[in-house]
């Protein structure tokens, strides 16, 4: 375990210096903390790494950390199919959070990114086709956040809900993505 | 077919051609559910494929936040309701670990004992429904027949049919029921030679062979690339089964063979699951044979009721705590865990981070149906309509789980 672990840092370090915190290996998984700018270049050197080759990507998780700053994470679970090792890589992300998108290391996770913009709001910059997944189009709010009521918002169709409104969020038209 | 919209572009010059936009679903037999899916046809050529998906999205992540550790079972069963007890077992494998425990042996053989049984329930809906979809209907009475009989099994041992929520943190619910043991031999002994019967009802099948083979091929490198897992991994020849490569539970001292074909077309697909539901028949003989006596559950009266119900009647602090796991739950230590099984459908993840509170802070699910349904943009080769629809149903995407 520890020999991986070693490799893994190694490597990293070697590639991205301090940019790219390690934060342990807990429950069969290499933990790694990135800021956003690097994820793409982190992801894509992971995958194609002769030594590592974190071909697969299992899953990209969505977490908001209300009341904590910054706020938001995405989280990417990695999976290397010939070593059958896996990687976590945490990204925090303020608020807006917006954060490149890996749709070009794998088209896996455009349905990903599609959720956790769905569920937390969270931008995929460079996403080709970043709709909600879903909830449907004209819903107002992300509903996984802390700040979102769990029986979502009252009105005519929902009178259980709870009072007030969502949140505006001008920023929510995905066309003005860059 | 709900609702066609035309659209009207010119195409050449001798004879006008349109593109079609047409509506499948969400209330289509042949959409396993309630899936849309937004199709542009160039005559019957399906040009492009946009899946709609969340009519049965139930929030489960978001529930489960508000929930105990112990409550959450139930919806982890809602999640693939063809088969409940490998959702159980991914959500206790990922509790456990944050709790740094681990059921005791007798515990996880039933546990996989229940795991595999949902697997050949599983893999007998989808290789029943495929052949169904495409017009030949015998497979699937046959294939609920068998279910049938393992519904029956999972009703003798949780009580349910469906929705077993069987597994807790730290074991399972109960022990087995006596003439369980009886009762599942005579299955193990009848199976195999049905599995024979549905192979020779469809192998020489010329219609289902026309209609399967060289379908929806899907190569390895595009497999892995669209995320794709379990026996739609394998059906293009990639040699990946978490039960072996990632050994939970009791899989290591088991013996079986992990099934692979390599020309990753629906009837590889096909073929995979027949030739694993063979494979977890001999699971289940295996559990049979190597289970131990023993406790069913872990002696931790902080996080599971006690094995002996006769010490809650008779002691003070065995009432409290018992009343404190029901009412409150169990405290579980700040961290994060990502544990993967392997699903009948692929490979089923929770992601769970901890706050140290009796609920999770956030649980997300992988959901294998969720990831593989997506590889419908990447299959290159089912130009047609109706081959599509064999795409569809070999993929297997249950719409409980795409949706959470």
């Amino acid at each position: 375990m520890s020999a991986e672990t070693s490799l893994i840092r190694t490597l990293i370090t070697e590639r991205f210096g301090g940019a790219i915190e390690e934060l342990g290996f807990s429950h069969g998984v290499h933990a790694f903390a990135s800021p956003p700018d690097k994820i793409v270049e982190l992801c894509r050197y992971l995958k194609e790494h002769p030594a590592l080759r974190f071909d697969f990507l299992s899953d990209i998780c969505g977490v908001d950390h209300h009341p904590e700053a910054p706020r938001y994470e995405a989280v990417y679970h990695l999976y290397s199919l010939p070593n059958k090792w896996r990687v976590r890589i945490k990204c925090r992300l303020g608020d807006p959070p917006r954060v490149p998108s890996v749709t070009g290391v794998w088209r896996t996770a455009n349905w990903h990114e599609r959720e956790a913009w769905d569920m937390y709001g969270i931008r995929f910059e460079g996403h080709p086709d970043l709709r909600r997944i879903y909830m449907w189009e004209g819903f107002e709010g992300f509903p996984q956040r802390k700040d979102f009521p769990l029986r979502g918002y009252k009105d005519e169709l929902n009178p259980f809900g709870a009072e007030g409104t969502p949140p505006t969020q001008p920023d929510l038209a995905t066309k003005d993505i860059p | 077919m709900t609702e066609v919209t035309e659209l009207t572009r010119p195409q050449g010059e001798a004879i006008d051609t349109k593109e079609v936009l047409l509506n499948l679903g969400p209330q289509h037999p042949s959409t396993h559910g309630v899936l849309r899916l937004v199709l542009e046809l160039d005559g019957e050529y399906v040009s492009r494929v946009d899946p709609h998906i969340g009519y049965l999205h139930r929030g489960t992540e978001k529930l489960a936040e508000s929930f105990t550790y112990t409550q959450i079972f139930p919806l982890t069963d809602r999640l693939d309701y063809v088969c409940p007890p490998s959702n159980n077992l991914a959500f206790a494998l990922a509790v456990e670990k944050l709790l740094g425990i681990e059921a005791p042996i007798r515990a996880q053989y039933i546990r996989v004992l229940m795991a595999e049984l949902a697997r050949i329930s599983g893999h007998l809906l989808i290789t029943g429904a495929l052949p169904m979809d495409l017009g030949a209907m015998t497979a699937l009475l046959y294939a609920m027949r068998e279910r049938e009989m393992i519904m029956d099994l999972l009703e003798m041992v949780s009580g349910a049919r469906m929705h077993t929520s069987f597994c807790r943190v730290g074991g399972v619910r109960e022990d087995l029921p006596d003439g369980f043991f009886s009762k599942i031999r005579e299955f193990c002994d009848i199976f195999p030679n049905r599995i024979r019967d549905y192979e020779r009802l469809l192998e020489n099948n010329r219609v289902f062979l026309k209609r399967t083979q060289g379908i929806g091929v899907i190569s390895a490198e595009d497999g892995i690339d669209l995320g794709l897992s379990g026996p739609n991994l394998r059906a293009s020849g990639v040699d990946w089964d978490i039960r072996r490569d990632e050994p939970y539970e009791i899989y290591d001292r088991l013996d079986f063979k992990v099934i692979t074909r390599d020309e990753g077309d629906c009837y590889a697909r096909w073929q995979c699951r027949v030739e694993e539901m063979r494979e977890s028949v001999r699971i289940i003989e295996q559990c049979l044979d190597q289970m131990p006596e023993g406790p069913f559950q872990i002696d931790m009266p902080t996080i599971a009721f006690p094995v002996d119900k006769e010490r809650v009647h008779c002691s003070m602090e065995a009432l409290i705590q018992h009343f404190d796991l029901s009412a409150y739950g169990f405290n579980v230590p700040k961290g994060e865990v990502y544990s993967a099984i392997e699903a009948p459908k692929g490979e089923l993840g929770f992601y769970i981070i901890s706050d140290g509170s009796p609920k999770p802070f956030r649980m997300k699910v992988r959901a294998p149906s969720f990831v593989n349904l997506q590889a419908l943009f990447g299959v290159t080769n089912a130009h047609y309509l109706a081959d599509m629809i064999a795409v569809l149903g070999s993929l297997d995407p249950v719409m409980a789980e795409v949706d959470k």
